[in-house]
């Protein structure tokens, strides 16, 4: 991939060293990443990666105990309502308002976002216009369905134009068709406002199909990163220089994060505590 | 913070139309106008959701309606309770009103954690919204929802034939009153939830807490008949406060009103400080 590298313009994104643990639990443990401007960037890995918490300190949810986290060159711990101001944060559970109706849902965040009054009715047609929801505006969001709901805090998450838009697992529990659906507004949204998105999904056959760029996660810590095709071909090429025949079809995201969660597995090999862990885990998410 | 325009588009998709405003942020308001701008937009979404369904503002008059109608009336007639003269019907109805405004705040700050594990809570959280901003919205909304159910006795203790004041000022401060009382006790709950983080647990703290704020205060009877430990409970307890207030402005009894304000409004500043304070922790 071709970029401009423009040093004085900070990354979307960057992430160096960050931990968070939840007592023995090392949800996340020692974390870099960076994030382009204006790429779709994927993270990836399976329940219990620390997917969800990585995301919580990006956002200022959680506090940044170790390491540091910047967006737009902003720091994480620091000035969290300048940051603050440059995200749309979508979290992993449906959390559209039931008892509202899908503008007001949308109404709401413009003014959390002190969008001003002359403007906001306009902003908030836009955004659900963007979404496709502009006919079921004036509906309770519990009359919807969850990719109606999903599309709804996609506009939530639009209305204050942020320029960074994290989203985490917007596809889970979602039919194939709503999930399409969901990307497809993403992209579409991407495209036509430049903005950079930060998502996080433990299907990676869509990570391949609509991230410009991925980080596969294990155990809190990115394990391997590059474009899809990149990661593709890389474990292709490796596996044919281990004496795969050429005609071998090449390896699937899911092929790759395969060989490195196993070579994550050995650098760390399982003491009780982390088969413990591993069982609460397994019992917490289900 | 500078105002630049978000980055510019890279291509046109023919699918989203007309989205110029999605391009350019917000500008940010002034600090000191913060804090009213988001009381303002909590207080509307509550009104909103009010709208939407009236059935809880319905099934909770029940409950005060057969005080009134039951107790109301047979204490009235065997006069067990001294009341200095009131009909007791008349004393004990700004008591069932800030009962009913207390049940409501108390169950706001239960819903909170349900908008946590909901993950609404957490959304507003990313907003550029102060935690403490965040906690006096949401307190000022359990106000304004408390209001409205005040509202609803008030109708029915008039109809019952409660003398109750029409003077537009003491009706201003009734509002004031209930307002600042429910501030307090939604962030009383909010606090509990800060706490014991989980919703079963606050569930049955929130339902052990509000008999005994109830009775422990001067809402059904004065308190000078208290026998001398309920007294000292009665005096710290603010709903006795918000009573003594109502009972002041509504029908005209012997009453401290300033003193109540006075309560009610520290009450409800230390209500909102403990309640932001712990925020944090239901954030994780
Ligand atoms: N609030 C919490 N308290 C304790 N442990 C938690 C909490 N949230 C997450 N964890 C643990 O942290 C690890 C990472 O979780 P999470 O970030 O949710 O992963 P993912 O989003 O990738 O599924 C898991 O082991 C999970 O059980
Ligand atoms: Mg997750």
């Amino acid at each position: 991939m071709t970029r401009d590298i423009d040093a004085a313009e900070p990354e979307a994104v960057t992430c160096t060293g960050l931990a968070y643990f939840f007592g023995e639990t090392k949800a996340v443990d020692g974390l870099d990443l960076s994030v382009h401007r204006g790429e779709v960037f994927g993270l990836l890995g399976p329940n219990g990666a620390g997917k969800t918490t990585a995301i919580r300190c990006i956002t200022t949810l959680l506090p940044v105990p170790a390491g540091m986290v910047r967006v737009f060159g902003s720091d994480a711990a620091k000035d969290r309502m300048g940051v603050r101001r440059l995200l749309g944060y979508v979290p992993q559970q449906l959390s559209a308002d039931a008892g509202l109706t899908g503008r007001e849902n949308v109404t709401l965040f413009a003014r959390v976002f002190d969008v001003s009054r002359r403007e906001r009715a306009e902003r908030v047609g836009q955004a659900l216009a963007a979404v496709d929801l502009t006919d079921a505006a004036d509906r309770l969001a519990k009359t919807y369905s969850g990719g109606m709901i999903r599309r709804l805090e996609l506009a939530q998450a639009l209305v204050s134009a942020p320029r960074l838009l994290i989203l985490d697992e917007p596809t889970i529990g979602l039919d194939p068709i709503a999930r399409t659906g969901v990307w497809e507004h993403i992209n579409a949204v991407r495209a036509a406002t430049g903005m950079t998105v930060l998502v996080t999904t433990h299907y990676m056959d869509e990570a391949d199909q609509y991230c410009d760029r991925v980080g596969l996660m294990h155990r809190g810590r990115v394990r391997a990163l590059g474009t899809p095709t990149e990661l593709r071909q890389g474990l292709g090429e490796r596996r044919r220089a281990e004496g795969a025949p050429a005609s071998a079809p090449l390896p699937t995201l899911e092929d790759v994060f395969r060989d490195v969660a196993g070579s994550g597995l050995d650098d760390k090999s399982g003491d009780f505590r982390d088969v413990r862990s591993t069982r609460r885990t397994a019992n917490r998410v289900g | 913070m500078s105002e630049a325009p978000a980055v510019l588009p890279t291509a046109s998709a023919e699918r989203v139309e007309g989205i110029d405003l999605l391009l350019r942020p917000p500008r940010p308001r002034a600090g000191w106008r913060l804090l009213p701008a988001r009381v303002g937009a909590m207080c509307t979404v509550e009104l909103q959701k009010l709208r939407h369904d009236r059935t809880e503002v319905y099934t909770r008059a029940i409950q005060p309606a057969l005080w009134l109608l039951i107790f109301g009336q047979t204490f009235t007639r065997i006069r067990a309770i001294p009341t200095g003269g009131i009909p007791y019907i008349d004393y004990m109805a700004p008591g069932i009103i800030a009962q009913s405004a207390m049940f409501i705040a108390i169950f706001y700050g239960i819903q909170i954690i349900w908008e946590r594990d909901a993950g609404i809570l957490n959304k507003l959280l990313v907003t550029p919204t102060p935690r403490s901003a965040l906690i006096t919205g949401k307190a000022f909304a359990a106000g304004v929802k408390s209001l409205i159910q005040a509202l609803v006795v008030v109708v029915i203790a008039a109809l019952l034939g409660v003398a109750l004041t029409w003077n537009p000022l003491k009706l201003l401060g009734v509002l004031g009153t209930v307002v600042l009382g429910s501030v307090f006790f939604s962030c009383l709950s909010m606090t509990i939830a800060g706490i014991v983080i989980s919703r079963d647990r606050l569930m049955g703290i929130g339902q052990a807490i509000t008999m005994p704020l109830f009775f422990g205060s001067n809402a059904l009877y004065p308190i000078s008949v208290m026998p001398g430990w309920l007294q000292a409970v009665s005096k710290v307890n603010p709903l006795s406060y918000e009573v003594d207030a109502l009972r002041g402005l509504l029908i005209g009894a012997h009453a401290h009103v300033a003193l109540d304000f006075a309560v009610l409004l520290v009450a409800a500043l230390l209500g909102i400080t403990a309640a932001s304070s712990l925020l944090g922790r239901l954030a994780r």
